[in-house]
């Protein structure tokens, strides 16, 4: 433990509390820390949320961008290798499911499976280490309080990240719906489906609630796969300052474990079902 | 546990890593696998047919080894019944040879004989002559008596 994070797990309730704050920006008001109004706060920006995301995408593009500038058919690297084997599993995938698949499912699935992996990953990292090195980095060179700094460093436990994937394809779901049934069909889907053409006012509601679904089954899922993760992480880590060090010490390293395989399989889970969902909205209005 | 504008922001970050993963990793690493595919596939299929060629050229010097085989063979036999041919033909050669040195030879003989013959006959004409001149005391005309004289010589 840093000094620098000792004052701000005074009690257990308050270290929780804290490590669940995010660093929050307000772009109305222009002020740091502050709290969301309500559910939809569309002034409020998580920081910290968005500087992880976009440090992993950039490591993610870096490596993409030197490893396709560098590509050879005889004699492929290391990186090279490694890269061949993703990409070949994620076709196979995306092949298997959608044998139609446009050339923009592939690309799609890979980053969400990377990516959700990389920000998965993050829970990995000993829960109190980039909030520590934050708020010691804070605290020692800008004298901030560290009681007021946060950091919340897994960004899938942050419901605006996974909702944000699932729009994305909730997005592409109705594109491909449009793209393969025509705008007709799409309504037709919504009119005739599942019940026949006398039960309109239900299949309208079916239908809505069954695409609604979709995308908020998508975002919920990892959301709440991870920040229970997270909040295990945290309650494990409480242990550690009383007696119970040992303890802390299995359950943490048992956590790890099961948690190394919830995280690939939450960023696998999700690419599935996005490639499932596309497949299912490409398919033509005479197989419903 | 809120919604807010990060989501905007996350799905900015997001729309712009996938596409550029589109554009930087997925098209030429799965460009990469297919060339690497069809080179690997070119490569096996050369190499099946230069087995196939290896094959057909074997077969083929073997072809020509035992065309080549029969052929000695046939230019050997050739060369055996030219040889008792040659052969023959000199013995013929000889033989007939021999046969007209030996012809010529008993001809000859059968000229010196009559030569020899004929001078006898004249010495015998002469001789008669002689002998009846001593025994008549006269000379013999020899015209005269030509017939007598043709007729001892013949039965000689």
């Amino acid at each position: 433990m840093s000094e620098t994070n000792a004052p701000a797990i005074a009690d257990q309730g308050s270290y929780i509390n804290h490590h669940l704050h995010n660093a929050t920006y307000n772009v109305s008001t222009g002020k740091f820390n502050v709290d969301p109004g309500s559910i939809l706060d569309f002034n409020i920006l998580f920081l910290d949320t968005l500087f992880v995301t976009i440090v992993l995408s950039f490591i993610i593009g870096l490596f993409a961008w030197r490893v396709g500038k560098n590509l050879s058919a005889d004699t492929p690297s290391g990186a090279q290798n490694f890269l061949e084997t993703i990409v070949e599993f994620v076709n196979q995938q995306v092949t298997d499911i959608f044998p139609k698949a446009d050339r923009l499912v592939g690309p799609l699935a890979l980053t969400i499976f990377t990516i959700v992996f990389l920000m998965n990953l993050m829970d990995i990292i000993p829960v109190d280490l980039l909030p520590g090195l934050v708020s010691g980095i804070a605290s020692t060179f800008f004298g901030a309080d560290p009681h007021h700094i946060y950091f919340k460093a897994v960004p899938t436990t942050n419901l605006d990240t996974t909702f944000a994937l699932a729009l994305l394809v909730f997005g592409l779901i109705i594109f491909y719906n449009i793209k393969h049934k025509g705008l007709v069909g799409y309504i037709k889907m919504f009119l005739f489906h599942p019940f026949g053409k006398f039960a309109m006012p239900v299949n309208i509601l079916m239908t809505a609630i069954e695409e609604v679904a979709k995308p908020v089954s998508l975002g919920l899922r990892l959301f709440g796969n991870m920040f229970a993760g997270e909040l295990l992480f945290l309650l494990i880590a409480l242990l550690g300052f009383g007696w119970a060090v040992p303890g802390e010490i299995l359950l943490g390293f048992l956590w790890s474990v099961f948690h190394l395989l919830v995280i690939p399989l939450q960023a696998f889970i999700f690419m599935l079902l996005t490639i499932v969902y596309l497949s299912l909205a490409s398919q033509g209005t005479d197989e419903h | 546990m809120n919604i807010t504008l990060t989501l905007f922001g996350q799905l900015i970050v997001f729309t712009i890593l996938i596409l550029f993963v589109k554009r930087y990793l997925w098209e030429p690493v799965l460009d990469n696998m297919e060339a690497r595919k069809a080179r690997i596939a070119d490569g096996l299929a050369a190499s099946e047919k230069g087995a196939a060629d290896a094959v057909a050229a074997e077969e083929e010097a073997a072809k020509l080894i035992s065309r080549a085989k029969s052929e000695a063979a046939e230019i050997v036999s050739q060369g055996k019944t030219r040889e008792t041919q040659i052969v023959e033909e000199a013995k013929q050669k000889a033989s007939a040879e021999a046969e007209q040195i030996k012809v010529a030879a008993d001809a000859e003989l059968l000229q010196e004989i009559n030569r020899a013959k004929d001078g006898l006959r004249t010495q015998v004409s002469e001789l008669a002559i002689a002998g009846a001149e001593k025994i008549l005391g006269k000379e013999i005309d020899a015209s005269t008596h030509k017939d007598v004289l043709d007729d001892l010589v013949s039965k000689i």
